[in-house]
């Protein structure tokens, strides 16, 4: 089979997916009666066009960093980590635990708890699946996944049973002290020139520019990342260098889980202030799609999550000011993860037929 | 479809009466910029044994799927029985009259034999009757042909030569009047091969017509009436067996005379490097691979194991090079320079052999030795990440240093392109082979480790390797060479071992023997386990 | 606990059950064929807003079921040109299709009926209704077993009858038929179905379709009969459920019924902790029966309770080698 030039397998295919996605979506919108044009007007005038809307966006793009990354390390790994849901959750345990028993004297430091707090909670949850894994060859899609319900379920008896202080009805813990709320960016000096208004986003967000930086490094500049990147492709190949699949498979898989249990540093401290049930809300599934669109490469990561972190804010304003539901926004993710990841071939083979004209003019350069 | 082609079994008109049961006319296929197959014209009598001769690569099990209506041909005719007929999916070839033995069996595991027999061509909807009617069938065709089985065993629990049995009787039962077998001895001892040609003998007898593809010279003269050789995706020349020479068939197949010695002074051994004493291993399943092997080796000299494929070589070369398969249980002494080295669990792994000085060419560079998406310079930090040299400080690889490293051994080793960017996946056979090798050579291991180290290799490459094993030996390095090429063994080896069933059936000088005894040792004929 | 009480949660063990053994055979159909799929749930989902909108709209139960089956056989169809005619990733196909079929469900139900992405309560004709059983009432004296008759086995809709149809169906075909022969073939072989000469693209759709058949069956039960109309996210994970019992069964099709059941009465046990509570004399909390189906098909991937081995060409596209 022909195959295409390296440019438009790394920029073309997915712009394709994604323009296949958006006609999609446009007809879906089309065929309940609303306007697609006025839709994406809408969108991006409420995502883009203000210091508030560019706040909840970058918001959003910082939670899906985290779930993007989480994927794509354990992807280069060989692994489909498909429990980020219930790794978000575990961390969000892990961020309430720090923030409500700890008294932390300053903000900064009660991040860095947090942010332990929540990797090692995220890390322990992948840990089990991993471990099946690695000694028992359980399937760790299916494992991640029945550790998704699992953690729903747990976390639902923590909030109601444990954690809910007294007197209160909805499921959720106490709110944590206030020398635990983390700075936005419009008080961050230098950036409050930017952000104006009160914005959703906090400093979290450059802890998840800071790990798409670090999950590039490790996983192209070091051993580990080496042996992380060679036992993804070949396992057989893995055993004959000597790489340790079991420590491959649980570090690679802990520092997912890590990875994505730091979301909840970003919603559940940086945001709520207290843990909520279903507090993952979706990111962690959206962490394919953020993957998938970015190539399973940290900084195609940022770039994917920055456009969900769109869709998912521009969503909100469909909900709130048209007639189109908000649910659009899954349906748009929906499509994404469809055209990206499962149809990818069919857009390799479309892009082929557009180029053979091309290729035949020159032939013996393909 | 409706063209003048008729698919599948003629007999819409009456058969012209052809003495052909195959004509090839102008068969021309390619995968993508590869030419497979180039106008192939070959014909063949029926009731005959006609043999397909060609090196790896050659184009001759493109040729046979082309025949099975596994690929389309991009051109050219095919005429079964004189007529014409388009064979555009296995079915037209089963109508056709066609059955097709191949190289990796395409059987049910968890299936039994009537059920895998019977699967594609039940009579009906419900299988009752299906089965018993196969199971009539098969009895007779077993009595007939040799070829018992049990038609309730599961494949899972039938020996490699008895799924091959199960193959051919899903063909007969398919009452193919045609029988194709794409290299059929490859897994098969040779007391098992000769079984194989015998039903073959008696199949032909019968009237049926065999094509037999295989890249080994001697199966051809023994078995073929008529034999055909292809070269680089064209047919060379199609000639009576009777009426040919082995050499001469091997001139036709690499297209010019091969150069079976290779060039090197006498041995010089020196001291032991590795000593093995009653090494055993035993798999996830309970079975015996290794049972019980000892022999040494000494520095400067290569020692060769000869053997069937599937005779304990590769546990083996596993076991040494610390790449068993999980479930494996090894036991047993090694030696490496006088220190004792693990056989299971810690410091059993390929670092610490790597770290012991034991360097592995793998006899499977695409599945071992190479990662294929990985660029030249990543692989060849390939099983060595932790030396010292590739190292910028604790945390991170020195890349720049690992590219400069690279290109060094891409000259010295001659592999084309020269460029350490490319993926792995992109370079011919016999150059990644080349990155293997000096990989592991440019390591200067103690020891070294290859398995089949000249499979899927073009003759070019072939003798460079070769030169660089014969160097390493010169360089008064010990050298375990595993090939089941005997031509390879017989020219490189300075002492034979040659493996059956686990064992070592006997220890042989190359200058003193000769293929014939060779092959009585690999077949468990002769020979008793002798110690060095 | 009295024989009532018993009888009561048999009664609601058997109607929760009804979904999950219809979309757990749904999904044997496809693994045992060679495709993966986790997307029970969408196709669950689909069904059930196509069927609650359509019954509504015909106030006809079946009419509304077919709509159901069609809706779901879509998605099956995406799913089939995904993994088999593009060879993409299954699990992923499945993940997509799952977001696709949460948000389109509210999108469409919103669009047609404005409340609130749920479709307008369904009653009389418009609902499968429970059907007694002959004799249900005259036997009820019959001690034990008249009782259990009347309770547990009558006074189900006709789906619920179809589930244990269904399964008795798939064993005998599986077992006994070519169709039965040739689909497990591709799913631990292509390469021996292709080679002798039928289509492995053709049986894989086909079973492919029928998981669309048996899933649309499995919503339109939960918005036809279990509940009166469609509501947003109504499966609640049952299509995982499905398929963590399908694991449970080792992929077979009577266990596989058995697992259903199972799993079924640990959500009627979870509507009534007071009786759990009465029996352990002790509080068991709810959430622990609700992961409860989930922790055992853990334990069963984890080989500690027998070993299941998925069909061996699973997951994998089939690519026809040189």
């Amino acid at each position: 089979m022909d195959r295409l030039p390296r440019w438009a397998d790394v920029v073309l295919v997915p712009l394709v997916s994604l323009l296949l996605a958006a006609i999609i979506s446009a007809l879906v919108i089309l065929s309940i009666g609303e306007d697609p044009w006025a839709a994406l007007k809408v969108m991006v005038e409420g995502s883009l066009m203000t210091g508030l809307g560019w706040g909840y966006t970058l918001y959003y793009t910082t939670s899906f960093i985290f779930t993007g990354l989480a994927v794509t390390l354990a992807f280069h790994a060989g692994l489909f980590n498909i429990g980020g849901e219930g790794q978000v959750q575990l961390g969000g345990l892990g961020v309430a635990l720090a923030c409500l028993y700890i008294p932390w004297p300053h903000w900064s430091l009660a991040l860095v708890g947090a942010t332990l707090g929540a990797a090692a909670f995220g890390a322990a949850w992948a840990a089990i699946p991993a471990w099946l894994q690695a000694k028992r060859g359980s399937h760790i899609v299916i494992t991640t996944i029945m550790f998704n319900y699992i953690a729903a379920s747990l976390l639902v008896y923590l909030l109601v049973d444990v954690l809910r202080p007294q007197g209160e009805q909805s499921p959720a813990t106490a709110r944590f002290p206030a020398t635990t709320v983390l700075p936005r960016l419009n008080e961050v000096p230098g950036l409050n020139l930017i952000f104006t208004d009160k914005v959703l986003v906090n400093v979290t967000f450059f802890l998840a520019l800071a790990m798409a930086v670090a999950v590039w490094a490790l996983l192209w500049r070091t051993r580990l990342g080496y042996q992380i990147r060679a036992f993804g492709k070949s396992e057989s190949a893995a055993r004959y260098a000597g790489i340790n699949p079991t420590w491959i498979i649980m570090v690679a898989m802990l520092m997912s889980g890590a990875l994505a249990g730091m979301m909840s540093v970003n919603n559940t401290m940086g945001e709520a202030q207290k843990l909520l049930a279903n507090s993952a809300a979706g990111a962690g599934f959206i962490g394919i799609a953020v993957a998938l669109m970015g190539r399973n490469h940290p900084f195609g990561v940022v770039l994917a999550a920055f456009l969900f972190g769109f869709l998912f804010q521009g969503g909100a304003e469909l909900g709130l000011w048209t007639k189109i539901p908000i649910e659009m926004r899954i349906v748009v993710q929906g499509l994404v993860i469809l055209f990206t990841g499962a149809l990818d071939m069919m857009v390799r083979m479309i892009l082929i037929r557009l180029f053979a004209p091309f290729r035949r003019v020159k032939p013996g350069t393909a | 479809m409706a063209n003048a082609e008729v698919e599948g079994r003629p007999g819409v008109a009456a058969p012209p009466d052809s003495p052909y049961a195959i004509e090839l006319k102008g068969i021309s296929k390619a995968f993508g910029p590869v030419q497979a197959n180039r106008d192939i014209n070959i014909s063949v009598p029926k009731g005959t044994i006609h043999g397909i001769i060609g090196e790896n690569g050659a184009g001759k099990s493109t040729l046979m799927s082309i025949l099975y209506g596994f690929y389309r041909a991009d051109s050219g005719e095919i005429f079964i029985n004189g007529r014409l007929t388009a064979i555009p999916d296995s079915q037209s070839a089963i109508r056709a009259g066609i059955g097709m033995v191949f190289q990796h069996f395409k059987l049910v595991q968890n299936f039994t034999v009537l059920e895998n027999v019977i699967l594609g061509v039940e009579d009906g909807p419900m299988l009752r009757t299906s089965l018993a009617k196969a199971r009539a069938e098969l009895e007779r065709l077993s009595r007939d042909y040799e070829l018992d089985v049990d038609p309730d065993a599961l494949i899972e629990d039938l020996s490699v030569g008895h799924q091959q049995r199960v193959e051919i009787l899903k063909a007969l039962y398919r009452q193919a009047e045609i029988l194709i077998l794409d290299e059929p001895t490859g897994v098969l001892t040779p007391a098992e091969a000769d079984h194989l040609f015998r039903i073959l003998k008696g199949l032909k007898e019968q009237g049926k017509t065999i094509v037999l593809i295989t890249h080994k010279l001697r199966e051809i003269m023994e078995a073929t009436d008529n034999v055909s050789v292809m070269r680089r995706g064209t047919m060379v020349d199609t000639v009576k067996t009777a009426a040919t020479s082995a050499e001469q068939l091997a001139e036709l197949m690499v297209g010019r005379k091969v150069l079976l010695e290779v060039s090197k002074g006498p041995a010089h051994p020196g001291e032991v490097v590795l000593s093995v004493e009653n090494l055993q291993v035993r798999d996830e399943h309970g079975v015996d691979r290794l049972k019980g092997v000892s022999f040494e080796i000494r520095a400067g000299e290569i020692l060769g194991i000869a053997g069937v494929a599937g005779n304990g070589q590769s546990e083996l070369l596993a076991v040494l090079g610390g790449m068993l398969e999980p479930g494996n249980r090894a036991s047993g002494r090694v030696v490496l320079e006088g220190g004792q080295i693990a056989l299971q669990g810690r410091g059993a792994d390929g670092q610490s052999r790597r770290r012991a000085g034991i360097a592995h060419v793998p006899e499977d560079r695409q599945h071992f030795g190479l990662i294929l998406d990985f660029t030249a310079w990543e692989n060849v930090a390939f099983g060595y990440y932790n030396e010292p040299e590739y190292q910028k400080n604790a945390l991170f690889m020195d890349n720049d240093a690992l590219r400069d490293d690279t290109r060094r051994k891409m000259e010295k080793f001659d592999v084309r392109p020269p460029d350490c960017w490319l993926p792995a996946k992109s370079f011919s056979g016999g150059n990644q082979q080349k990155i293997v090798v000096a990989r592991e050579i440019e390591q200067n291991p103690d020891l070294l480790l290859v398995g089949q180290p000249t499979r899927g290799v073009d003759i070019g490459a072939i003798e460079f390797i070769h030169k660089q094993i014969v160097a390493l030996r010169d360089a008064g390095k010990a050298i375990l060479l595993v090939s089941v090429e005997l031509d390879e063994i017989l020219s490189l080896s300075d002492r034979i071992a040659v493996m059956f069933d686990g064992r070592i059936m006997g220890f042989r000088d190359p200058e003193a023997t000769n293929e014939a005894e060779l092959g009585l040792l690999m077949a468990g004929i002769a020979g008793n386990g002798e110690a060095a | 606990m009295d024989y009532d009480t018993l009888l009561q949660l048999l009664a609601s063990t058997v109607r929760l059950a009804t979904p999950l053994i219809l979309a757990c055979i749904a999904g044997l159909y496809s693994e045992r064929s060679g495709i993966f799929d986790i997307g029970l749930e969408a196709k669950m989902l689909v069904a059930a807003m196509c069927s609650g909108a359509v019954a509504y709209a015909s106030g006809s139960a079946w009419v509304g079921l077919m709509a159901g089956i069609g809706g779901s056989m879509v998605f099956a169809a995406i799913h089939g040109v995904a993994s088999i005619t593009f060879r993409g990733n299954q699990l992923i196909s499945g993940v997509a299709l799952n977001f696709l079929a949460s948000g389109i469900t509210v999108l469409v139900a919103q669009s047609l009926f404005r409340q609130g992405g749920r479709t307008p309560p369904l009653s009389g004709d418009a609902r499968f209704n429970p059907i007694d059983l002959p004799g249900a009432d005259a036997l009820q004296g019959v001690p034990i077993l008249g009782p259990f008759y009347h309770e547990v086995v009558s006074g189900h809709s006709i789906l619920v009858y179809a589930a244990f149809a269904v399964v008795v169906l798939t064993w005998w075909v599986l077992s006994r038929t070519r169709f039965g022969l040739r689909l497990r073939a591709v799913g631990e072989n292509p390469a021996a179905v292709d080679t002798s000469g039928i289509s492995v693209t053709g049986l894989r759709y086909a079973a492919v379709m029928i998981t669309g058949v048996l899933c649309g069956l499995a919503g339109a039960y939960m918005a036809t009969a279990l509940q009166a109309g469609f509501g947003k996210e109504m499966t609640a994970g049952r299509g995982y459920i499905a398929l963590a019992a399908l694991i449970f069964a080792k992929w077979r099709p009577v266990a596989a019924l058995w697992a259903c059941l199972l799993f079924g009465f640990f959500q009627a046990l979870a509507l009534r902790p007071d009786v759990v509570e009465g029996v352990l004399h002790f509080k068991v909390p709810g959430p622990f029966l609700d992961a409860l189906p989930y922790i055992l098909t853990v334990l069963v991937l984890a080989g500690f309770v027998g070993k299941a081995i998925p069909p061996r060409a699973g997951g994998q596209p089939y690519v026809k080698e040189r």
